[in-house]
């Protein structure tokens, strides 16, 4: 018996040479800032960093496909080049990375990037809400906004996740589960981490469209998410997207890959380097040249400079923030717990 | 010794904190209809508000609370959710986040564990993490506390461990007037509020006094200025002697122990706390401060509970006057018992007239 539902089909124009040309922009500029990144934490700038070298087409492609006036992102700690993709403030994105704050984009309404997610599937539920609200709304199919939560192949083992599907399946909420399947949960590669053969095979039991598409491949990965927001914005429901990838980095910044793979693994079961192999489509289809590719490595770097700037300049947020952050309407126990540290740390 | 909570919970019933009680409408009520109504009203006034659950829809909840008002109000305002805590939880927080004000039901105490993840990593946090942008504008309705011999993980008092987390705030209300009002205020509030209702009280009858000029207004929209006198404790009996603070069930049953204690000339305030929190400290020193004595009473286990919060603030804001250390009556450090030995585990009236005796009796050395 096929379980499997079909996925509505999208009736989109092909990407244009422009908006290739624009992906493979999108891509080098979030390998630069990432690497980067990486050099920022052995220089000391920053902290710690959780690196996806190796997934920029699975982000770019699709943070692409987002429409920021009406669809939301729920994102987990790696979604770098999907805020990138989304235009999105990338200072504000790297405070977090610089621990001046932990909830990621400042203001997320404007963003539509919720806050950064250290506890893997946390957020996945927060999308089906958050979608079932589109749905409350009352707006028109088609007119629906799509949540889109991102998770990995180790945060899928987690109780919630599948919560998240029912629920979504039960209510038909506007839902995009993208998973990024990299092939490790830190030190946990995918074949003992997930059972039922994928994750996207997971979904025939909750009777959701799933597709698995090549990770690597960014025009690939945009067209798979456009086709899941279309469903999703129809009012057809939720899709499961899993786009099957590698990272090819180190897990965090203080992680030793070493002690679970090696380098000859790595090389063999990375495969194709996502930003040479779209390069190497633009070349062969004549969309873009080596001066296209040369300028668009010279404005990732030079991106990556003024981003550096930024970061270096943020000073660290005022201590009274601490306390006034936590609720809307404060307590008085709150407020002499803030009365008490400005006196003690002297900050009257 | 064995007196339970519902053969014995007809106690006077408090005065009520409508500012302008003497002339506004009063009607008995249980606490479920009282709640029902309060729902009705958030409801109807405020179209943001959905209320949901394991069961809330057509059955009404397995308390009745949510009776009748998917038919009022549709399926798109109250319904019921599959069966999973943290899913009703983590899909209140994308609710809050597109601007609903969610009215999430965990059908017993016990099973607020499984959304712990939800409650504590993500409710009370988002607030914070979005500097503000991301209200958590989400009342929480837990049928709590024991007392009605119901299975395991069925009674459970989880206040210390809400009360615990920043970013939370927790209420529970004692009767159907405070049941009605507390609950219409925490749902018009921007903050997420864990609004802990004593199941063995759900069934017993008080005056609910309405608002004279609107009295089936609403308050659930935002703006609403707060009820006076529904944020901070509230003496429910006036004394001279001891000062019982309690909150939930255990008011009622103070204040049988008040009358009982009344027969031998001693005087006994009861304080119902209310707000676990924020805790309303200046209620407590002012109560403690004036009687000289006191003891808190409550169901949850005795270790780290919330009278050794009560205690600590009672004996900071009074430890000049204090004439005894203030003293503690409440369950055991167990995991809540079978139905039989219900009434051995919770405060009874013997219990809490001896944690009585012991703060009059104290001397000093
Ligand atoms: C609930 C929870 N448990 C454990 C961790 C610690 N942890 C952080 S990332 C990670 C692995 C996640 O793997 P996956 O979901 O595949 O995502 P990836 O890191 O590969 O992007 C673990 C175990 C966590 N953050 N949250």
């Amino acid at each position: 018996m096929d379980t499997t539902p079909t996925l509505v089909a999208d009736d989109a124009a092909p990407l244009t040479h422009e908006q290739l040309r624009e992906l493979y922009s999108l891509m080098a500029a979030v390998r630069q800032l990432d690497t980067a990144a990486v050099a920022w934490q052995r220089q000391g700038i920053i902290p710690g960093y959780a690196p996806e070298l190796g997934q920029e087409a699975a982000q770019v492609g699709s943070g692409y496909a987002v429409d920021k006036s009406r669809d939301f992102v729920f994102p987990t700690y790696r979604e770098m080049g999907v805020a990138r993709a989304m235009g999105l403030d990338m200072v504000g994105y790297m405070s977090t990375h610089k621990a001046t704050w932990h909830g990621g984009m400042y203001n997320p309404l404007e963003s539509r990037f919720a806050p950064i997610q250290a506890v893997v599937a946390g957020s996945v539920l927060h999308a089906v809400g958050w979608a079932h609200g589109q749905t409350l709304s009352g707006k028109p199919a088609g007119e629906l906004g799509a949540a889109m939560t991102y998770f990995g192949d180790g945060a899928s083992s987690q109780g919630d996740v599948h919560e998240a599907m029912n629920f979504a399946a039960v209510m038909k909420a506007p839902v995009v589960f993208f998973i990024q399947n990299n092939g490790w949960a830190i030190s946990v590669p995918t074949e003992r981490q997930v059972a039922g053969g994928s994750v996207a095979a997971r979904a025939a039991g909750y009777g959701i469209p799933a597709v698995q598409v090549d990770g690597n491949d960014v025009a690939a990965v945009f067209e798979a998410t456009r086709n899941a927001f279309a469903h999703a914005r129809s009012g057809n429901g939720p899709v499961v997207i899993e786009a099957m990838t590698y990272r090819r980095g180190p897990h965090s910044t203080a992680d030793d890959p070493g002690r679970y793979r090696t380098l000859d693994e790595e090389r063999t079961d990375a495969g194709e380097d996502p930003l040479e192999r779209h390069r190497a489509r633009l070349l062969a289809d004549g969309t873009a040249d080596e001066a296209f590719f040369a300028a668009a490595h010279q404005a990732a770097q030079d991106e990556e400079e003024a981003i550096r700037a930024g970061i270096e300049a943020l000073g660290p947020r005022p201590g009274s923030e601490m306390f006034d952050l936590v609720f809307q309407e404060t307590t008085p126990a709150l407020e002499s717990q803030a009365a008490a540290w400005r006196e003690e740390s002297e900050h009257v | 010794m064995s007196e339970t909570i519902t053969a014995t919970s007809e106690a006077a019933p408090a005065a009520p904190t409508s500012p302008a009680a003497s002339t506004a409408p009063v009607q008995h009520l249980s606490m479920q209809q009282a709640l029902n109504r309060a729902l009705d009203e958030i409801l109807a006034a405020s179209p943001k508000t959905v209320v949901f659950g394991e069961d809330c829809g057509q059955l009404g909840g397995v308390f009745r609370i949510t009776d009748g008002l998917q038919a009022k109000h549709g399926e798109g305002r109250v319904f019921d959710t599959p069966l999973a805590e943290s899913g009703i939880l983590g899909m209140s927080v994308g609710l809050a986040m597109a601007g609903f004000h969610p009215i999430p039901e965990v059908q017993f105490d016990g099973f607020a564990y499984p959304a712990i993840n939800q409650i504590v990593c993500q409710i009370a946090r988002m607030n914070y993490r979005s500097r503000g942008t991301l209200p958590m504008r989400i009342t929480l309705r837990v049928p709590s506390f024991g007392g009605i011999r119901a299975p395991e993980h069925h009674g459970e008092s989880l206040e210390a461990l809400f009360a615990h987390v920043p970013g939370l705030k927790v209420v529970s209300p004692s009767d159907p007037h405070d049941a009605y009002h507390l609950l219409k205020y925490a749902v018009s509030r921007p903050d997420p509020v864990i609004f802990m209702e004593p199941k063995s009280r759900y069934w017993q009858k008080g005056p609910v006094t309405f608002r004279p000029e609107t009295p089936d207004a609403g308050t659930a929209d935002a703006g609403e200025p707060p009820e006076a006198g529904l944020t901070g404790a509230r003496v429910v009996r006036e004394g001279r002697h001891v000062t019982l603070v309690a909150w939930g069930a255990m008011v009622a049953r103070c204040l049988q122990v008040a009358e009982l204690a009344a027969e031998d000339g001693i005087d006994v305030e009861v304080l119902d706390l209310r707000w676990l929190k924020p805790i309303d400290a200046p209620a407590l020193v002012a109560s403690a401060g004036k009687t000289r004595r006191a003891v808190v009473v409550h169901e949850a286990p005795l270790t780290s509970g919330l009278g050794a919060e009560v205690a600590q603030l009672i004996t900071q804001g009074c430890f000049d006057t204090l004439k005894a250390p203030v003293e503690r009556v409440t369950g055991f450090d167990v995991p809540y018992p079978s139905g039989d030995l219900e009434d051995e585990y919770l405060p009874n009236i013997d219990r809490i007239l001896f944690g009585i005796q012991r703060v009059l009796e104290y001397r000093r050395g």
